[in-house]
C-alpha cells in the first residue's frame, strides 16, 4: 500500500511549511532518508525527507503552495500502485499560486481536463460569498439588487427567486439604521426580538473579526486646524452658487485624504499573506451607514478627481449604498479608507481596519475650540483625525509622517491644488 | 384508552410517509386502516395499472418486433395473466407498506376511524388518543355521474376498481374522461384487442396538459384505431344488461356510442363522509376539500388533513410531501414550505405523457413573457435506434432571466425524464444551467438539452 508523505513540523512551532520546490519529481525512485522537497518554515527553509522506499507516486501540492502540519502532500508507493483517498488527503492549500495538480494517479485512464480558471466570481473574497439560485443572481443583477444585502430562505440561507423579488418591498418597510422596530400597540410584548443575521451582518461581523483580532492595530490621532479649510469651502461653495453640488468637509476630507496618500504611498498598501502590495492607485473606501449595517463604496482615483467630481460621486454612491444598488466592483478595491462620524457629535474614534486595506483615517466633528495663538486665544474650527494602522505594513514613524502631511494638506487648503 | 402521540386516519401515500416521518422523529404513531396498507395507489391504482400498462407495452412491442429481425410468431393477450400478475406486484407492494410499519414500530389498528374531538379517533369500539395530533389522509375513490343514467353497477358501467379485477376484457369498452385514469386504460385495453372509445367533455384529452402533449397523443391514439371523441357531452346513457349505449353531442353532432361496458374516469370523489369533521369542527371548502392553512393544519387546532383530501393535485407524490412535511411540523421541525407549482404530473400511457409547471396556454393567459423550446424525439439517435420516435420535450422559458416556467415531455421514458427539469426547477437552475449539464450520449434525455438550446436559440441537432 501506499505511504503517505505528511506536512512535518520541521520547527517547534511550526504551524504551516510553504513547499519551496521539489527535489524529487513524480516517477523518481526514492529511499528512505531522500530529500522529497524544501520547505519554509515560519524560521528557515528546511528539508522533507522520505520516510518510505519506493517510487514518488503523486505530487498533491505544487510548489509555492503554503499546507498546514499534518496534510498529505505526496505519496510514496509501488510503480503503478493506486493512491486511495485523493481527494480526502487533498490539503487546501492557503494561497495556491498554481491550480491544484490532478488528483488521479498517473496510471488511472485518462486524466480529466485541468480545472478551467474561475469565471469573475461574484464577490472577491470568501467572507462575501452568497448563496444564491442561478434565477436569483441573473434577477438581482438585472435589477442591481446587491445579494450580500438579502437575507436568504433557501435551504441552507440560500437567497432565491422571492428572497430577490421581495427585496425592495421590505426596503420600504424598514426603519431607521440599526433601530429595531417598535412592537405594534397591542402586540404581546417579549422579553427580547431574535433577528437573523442579515448577509451583510454577517459579512460585517466575519470581515471585522478577521480585523481586530489578528491584525496588530495602533492608532495615531491629531487635530487639524480646519478654518482656513472651512473660508475655502466657503468660498468654493458661493462660487458655484445656484449650479447646485455643494462641496462638503467630507469631499474635501476624502481629497486630502488621497493626495497624502500619493505622498506616502507606504500607507497605500494591502496586507496579503506571503507579500504587500503597494498600491500606485489611490481608491479611497468611504464608510456609509446603511439599513442594519454600513458599506463602504469606492471613490477610485481619488487623488486625480477635482473636489465638485468627488462631491457628486459620493453623494451619488451613498445614496445608492442606502437603497442597495451599489454593484459590487462599486464597494470593493478600496486601497485605503475614510469614516465619518462628525456629522453625530463625536470628537474623536477609532475604525476598525477593512482588511485587505493597512489604515483608515476617523474623522471626528469640526467644533469650535479656544486655541493659544502667539499670546493670544483664538477661536479657531478644529477637527481630530485618528489613523487606525495594520503594523503589519505601517510602522509608527511612517504613519504618523502620513498624518503629518493630511494635516498640513487640510490646515492649507491650497496646497491640493498644487 | 391507548395514547400515541400521532393517529393517522388512511395508511395510503399520504397517511403511511407520514408515519414513518412520524416514527424517524421519535414520535409514537398510530395508522388506521380499513383496507390493505398502501392506499388506493398501491392496491387499485398508480401500482397496479403500471403492471397492466407494461403487459400492454410488450403485447404493442411483439406486434412490431418482425421488423426489429424478431418473429414472436402469433401474439395472443390474456388479460386474466395480467390482471394477476398486476395483483401479485400490488401485494408485494402492500406487504412492503405493512413491513415499513412493523421496521418503524408504528401501530396499525384495523379498521374504519372515526375522529373525535379532543383529537380522539374511535375504531370500532376501542377509543384512541392524539397526545400531539391527529392527521387525516382518508384519501379519494372513483364517482360516477348518476344524473345522466352512468351510476357505477360493477358490471356494464365500471370503475377502475372493477377494470383492475377483470378476468376478460370486454369486447368494446367506452371510456368517459381523458385524463390520467382515461387515457391510461385506454392504453391497455386496446393493447388486449378491446375496441375502445374515449370521450372527454372538455376540447382535448389530457385536458390539464399542454395542447401539444394532447395533440402528439390523440394522433397516436388513433392511429393505433382508439377512438376519440373530445369536446364531447354524453346526454343520455342507456345501460343495458350486456350493452350500453351512449348519446354523444360533439362539435354540433350527435351520435350513438355502443359498447359492452363504460369505464368511469372522470375525477374522483374525496373521503369525507362518516369520519366525524363535523363532531370536531372540522371545515371544508367550497369545492368540498378539507380547509387547511399553510401548515395543513385543518380548522380545528391538532388535526392535520394531508393527500386528496387536503385539495388538489390529487397525487400520490403530492400527498406523500404533504404526509412528510406535517410530521415534521408536529414533531417542532421547521420544514420547506411545499412548491406546489412544481408538481410533477405523468400520465403512464404509451408515449409517456410528463410536465411540470405551466403550460404553453397558461403563460399566454398569464401573459408572460416567455420563449419556447422544443426537440422532437424524431431528431434524437437513442429514440430512432429503438424506434420510439413519437413525442417531443419542450421547455418554456422566461424571456428575460431563463427561468424554466414549465416543460413538457411526450415520449418513451417522459415519466423518468422530466425530474431533471423538477429538480432545476426546485433550485431554480435556469435553461443555461440545464443546457451547460453534459449529456450522455446517445440518450432520450439529450433532447432536454437540445429544447433548452433550442429555447436560447441555439439548437444543434435540429
Amino acid at each position: 500500500m501506499a505511504t503517505k508523505v505528511h506536512m512535518e513540523a520541521l520547527s517547534p512551532t511550526m504551524e504551516e511549511g510553504r513547499l519551496v520546490k521539489w527535489t524529487k519529481h513524480e516517477g523518481d525512485p526514492v529511499k528512505s532518508g531522500d530529500t522529497l522537497a524544501e520547505v519554509e518554515t515560519d524560521k528557515a527553509v528546511m528539508e522533507l525527507v522520505a520516510r518510505a522506499d519506493g517510487q514518488l507516486l503523486k505530487v498533491m501540492v505544487p510548489e509555492g503552495t503554503t499546507v498546514p502540519v499534518g496534510n498529505v502532500v505526496a505519496w510514496i508507493g509501488k510503480p503503478g500502485e493506486k493512491v486511495d483517498g485523493d481527494g480526502a488527503a487533498a490539503p487546501a492549500p492557503k494561497s495556491a499560486p498554481a491550480p491544484e495538480p490532478q488528483k488521479r494517479a498517473p496510471s488511472a485512464v485518462r486524466s480529466a481536463p485541468e480545472t478551467p480558471p474561475q469565471p469573475a466570481p461574484i464577490a472577491p473574497t470568501d467572507a462575501t460569498r452568497v448563496k444564491a439560485s442561478p434565477l436569483a443572481r441573473r434577477m438581482a443583477k438585472e435589477a442591481g439588487v446587491d445579494l450580500k444585502l438579502v437575507q436568504g430562505s433557501g435551504p441552507g440561507g440560500r437567497v432565491v427567486k422571492r428572497d430577490v423579488e421581495s427585496a425592495p418591498a421590505t426596503e420600504v418597510q424598514r426603519t431607521a439604521p440599526g433601530a429595531l422596530r417598535t412592537p405594534l400597540e397591542g402586540a404581546p410584548r417579549t422579553p427580547y426580538e431574535d433577528v437573523p443575521l442579515t448577509q451583510i451582518r454577517k459579512t460585517i461581523a466575519k470581515r471585522l473579526a478577521a480585523s481586530i483580532g489578528p491584525i496588530p492595530h495602533f492608532f495615531l490621532t491629531t487635530e487639524i486646524d480646519m478654518e482656513r479649510a472651512a473660508e475655502a469651502r466657503e468660498a468654493l461653495n458661493k462660487q458655484l452658487g445656484e449650479e447646485g453640488g455643494k462641496i462638503s468637509f467630507n469631499d474635501i476630507v476624502i481629497k486630502a485624504v488621497a493626495l497624502a496618500l500619493v505622498q506616502h504611498r507606504a500607507c497605500n498598501a494591502w496586507f496579503q499573506e506571503d507579500h504587500i502590495r503597494y498600491w500606485n492607485e489611490v481608491h479611497i473606501g468611504m464608510a456609509v451607514a446603511i439599513e442594519d449595517g454600513l458599506i463602504t463604496p469606492v471613490i477610485r482615483n481619488a487623488d486625480l478627481k477635482s473636489l465638485r467630481e468627488i462631491g457628486a460621486e459620493s453623494r451619488e454612491l451613498a445614496a445608492r449604498a442606502r437603497s442597495r444598488r451599489l454593484k459590487p466592483e462599486e464597494y470593493t478595491g478600496a486601497t485605503f479608507s475614510v469614516s465619518n462620524l462628525g456629522m453625530f457629535d463625536i470628537d474623536q474614534f477609532t475604525a476598525v481596519i477593512n482588511p485587505p486595506e493597512a489604515g483608515i483615517v476617523a474623522i471626528g466633528s469640526i467644533a469650535a475650540k479656544a486655541v493659544p495663538e502667539g499670546d493670544r486665544v483664538v477661536v479657531r474650527r478644529r477637527m481630530r483625525a485618528t489613523m487606525s494602522c495594520d503594523h503589519r505594513v505601517i510602522d509608527g514613524a511612517t504613519g504618523a509622517a502620513y498624518m503629518k502631511t493630511l494635516k498640513q494638506m487640510l490646515e492649507n487648503p491650497l496646497a491640493m491644488v498644487l | 384508552m391507548a395514547t400515541f402521540d400521532v393517529i393517522i386516519l388512511g395508511g395510503g401515500p399520504a397517511g403511511y410517509v407520514c408515519a414513518i416521518r412520524c416514527a424517524q422523529l421519535g414520535l409514537a404513531t398510530a395508522v388506521v386502516e380499513q383496507e390493505k396498507l398502501g392506499g388506493v395507489c398501491v392496491n387499485i391504482g398508480c401500482i397496479p395499472t403500471k403492471a397492466l400498462l407494461h403487459s400492454a407495452y410488450i403485447a404493442n412491442l411483439l406486434k412490431e418486433s418482425k421488423e426489429f429481425g424478431v418473429e414472436a410468431g402469433n401474439v395472443t393477450t390474456d388479460y386474466g395473466v395480467a390482471m394477476k400478475r398486476s395483483r401479485r406486484v400490488s401485494d408485494q407492494n402492500s406487504k412492503g407498506v405493512e413491513f415499513l410499519m412493523k421496521k418503524n414500530k408504528i401501530t396499525v389498528v384495523k379498521g374504519t376511524g372515526v375522529l373525535q374531538p379532543g383529537k380522539k379517533v374511535k375504531v370500532g369500539s376501542d377509543v384512541y388518543e392524539a397526545k400531539k395530533a391527529v392527521v387525516i389522509a382518508t384519501g379519494s375513490r372513483v364517482k360516477g355521474i348518476p344524473p345522466i343514467g352512468l351510476e357505477i353497477n360493477k358490471t356494464t358501467v365500471i370503475s377502475s376498481d372493477e377494470a383492475l379485477l377483470m378476468e376478460r376484457v370486454p369486447a368494446s369498452l367506452a371510456i368517459i374522461g381523458a385524463g390520467a385514469v382515461g387515457m391510461e386504460f385506454a392504453d391497455i385495453f386496446n393493447a388486449f384487442g378491446v375496441k375502445v372509445t374515449v370521450i372527454e367533455a372538455l376540447p382535448r384529452i389530457l385536458p390539464l396538459e399542454d395542447a401539444e402533449a394532447s395533440d402528439t397523443l390523440n394522433k397516436s391514439y388513433r392511429k393505433r384505431g382508439i377512438e376519440v371523441i373530445a369536446g364531447a357531452k354524453v346526454t343520455k346513457a342507456n345501460v343495458g344488461k350486456d350493452k350500453v349505449t351512449l348519446d354523444v353531442e360533439a362539435g354540433g353532432e350527435k351520435k350513438q356510442v355502443t359498447a359492452a361496458a363504460v369505464l368511469m374516469a372522470a375525477g374522483r370523489a374525496v373521503n369525507i363522509e362518516n369520519i366525524g369533521l363535523k363532531e370536531c369542527g372540522i371545515q371544508l371548502t367550497e369545492r368540498g376539500f378539507i380547509k387547511v392553512d399553510k401548515n395543513l393544519q385543518t380548522s380545528t387546532a391538532g388535526y392535520y388533513a394531508i393527500g386528496d383530501v387536503a385539495g388538489p393535485p390529487m397525487l400520490a407524490h403530492k400527498g406523500s410531501r404533504e404526509g412528510v412535511v406535517v410530521a415534521e411540523l408536529i414533531a417542532g421541525q421547521k420544514p420547506h414550505p411545499i412548491k406546489y407549482d412544481n408538481v410533477p404530473s405523468v400520465t403512464y400511457c404509451h408515449p409517456e405523457v410528463a410536465s411540470i409547471g405551466l403550460t404553453e396556454d397558461q403563460c399566454k393567459e398569464q401573459k408572460l413573457d416567455y420563449v419556447a423550446g422544443k426537440f422532437p424525439f424524431s431528431a434524437n439517435g437513442r429514440a430512432r435506434g429503438t424506434g420510439e420516435t413519437e413525442g417531443f420535450v419542450k421547455i418554456l422559458r422566461d424571456k428575460k432571466y431563463g427561468e424554466i416556467l414549465g416543460a413538457h415531455i411526450v415520449g418513451s421514458h417522459a415519466s423518468e425524464m422530466i425530474h431533471e427539469l423538477a429538480v432545476a426547477r426546485e433550485n431554480e437552475y435556469t435553461v443555461e444551467e440545464v443546457e451547460l449539464a453534459i449529456h450522455a450520449h446517445p440518450t432520450m434525455s439529450e433532447a432536454i438539452a437540445q429544447a433548452a438550446l433550442d429555447s436560447l436559440g441555439r439548437v444543434i441537432d435540429t
